[in-house]
């Protein structure tokens, strides 16, 4: 994966089978201390210990169309290769938290990339599922709910073009305010 | 910077052209391959360019949508376009210019690519 926002979209599929109808994502930055932290937390079906345990081996999934599943063991490696951590904490009927520390200083470090164009096609593609971005550089954070689009739009779709090219630019300003008005 | 009020406004329009979507049994579906493989091999854009044509011409009879692996890893990125009443076409190896070719062609003139399927492609 050349982008870390691309092993979100990749994790983000995982809650999605896992019938989640809430799905949090938050990108931490600590400019400091040359840390980001990706969390991923949602209220799907869970795994138990010993799926928890297999769901970094590449040789697992629970997919039949063929023998491997490698969206959460690159996750993991893109992590662990920046001298960060990867943990995964679930339980049966209680969602999964995902969670990614990268040293963002490393000479191996992926670059986050395109996160808002994740964020928007997820919702896009999920229409009839709750995410909550939360994007923090430092003191400096924005988020996006749409609970509260929801509240608004009432019974417009989020997957409605109008809808979708509003998240995309709340998104974008949001993003450039982060980074004091200049883009990243 | 974008606030709530310009949402409501997008709500009160799009309450106007409502009920055309859920009604329509033509309703052509393009779905693209997001599983691990596809994303790698560079999904995403062709999904955003997917989205984004279609917002921009209106096409209100089109579902743009992300699947799973359908086992076919090395063609990917792959796009199944699904037209009610006809055989699914199946595009492979695709990126954000062909994305708007098929977009133009199959779904708004409804003409196949061909070059793009995957029968012209393990010719």
């Amino acid at each position: 994966m050349r982008e870390l926002s691309l092993n979100v979209m990749d994790i983000a599929q995982n809650s999605v089978r896992a019938e989640a109808t809430e799905l949090a994502i938050r990108c931490v930055q600590d400019t400091a201390a040359q840390t980001l932290t990706i969390t991923l937390e949602d209220n799907g079906c869970g795994m138990s210990r010993e799926q928890i345990a297999s769901v970094t081996d590449p040789f697992f999934t629970t997919r039949t169309t063929r023998k491997v599943g490698l969206g959460v063991p690159l996750f993991k490696m893109a992590a662990e290769q920046t001298g960060g951590s990867f943990e995964i904490t679930s339980a049966p009927g209680e969602g999964t938290v995902t969670t990614a520390t990268f040293c963002t200083d490393h000479v191996d470090m992926t670059p986050l990339g395109d996160i808002n164009s994740t964020v928007s096609l997820l919702i896009n593609s999920n229409p009839e599922m709750d995410f909550v971005f939360e994007r923090k550089v430092d003191e400096k954070s924005f988020t996006l709910d749409t609970r509260q689009l929801r509240e608004v739009l009432g019974d417009v779709p989020l997957n409605n073009p109008e809808v979708a090219l509003w998240i995309s630019s709340f998104l974008e300003e949001n993003e450039k305010d982060l980074f004091g008005g200049k883009d990243q | 910077m974008k606030s709530l009020a310009e949402l409501q406004a997008i709500r009160d329009k799009a309450r106007t052209q409502l009920n055309i979507r859920n009604e329509n049994e033509n309703n052509i579906r393009v779905l693209v391959g997001m599983a691990t493989c596809g994303i790698a091999a560079g999904a995403r854009p062709v999904l955003n360019a997917f989205v984004e044509e279609c917002a921009k011409r209106g096409l209100e009879n089109v579902t743009v949508t992300q699947t799973g692996c359908i086992g076919i890893c090395q063609y990917e990125p792959v796009v199944e376009v699904v037209v009610p009443g006809e055989e699914k076409v199946t595009y492979v190896k695709m990126d954000a210019e062909k994305a708007l070719k098929v977009v133009n062609d199959h779904l708004v003139n409804r003409n196949v690519v061909t070059e793009y399927t995957i029968g012209k492609y393990s010719e």
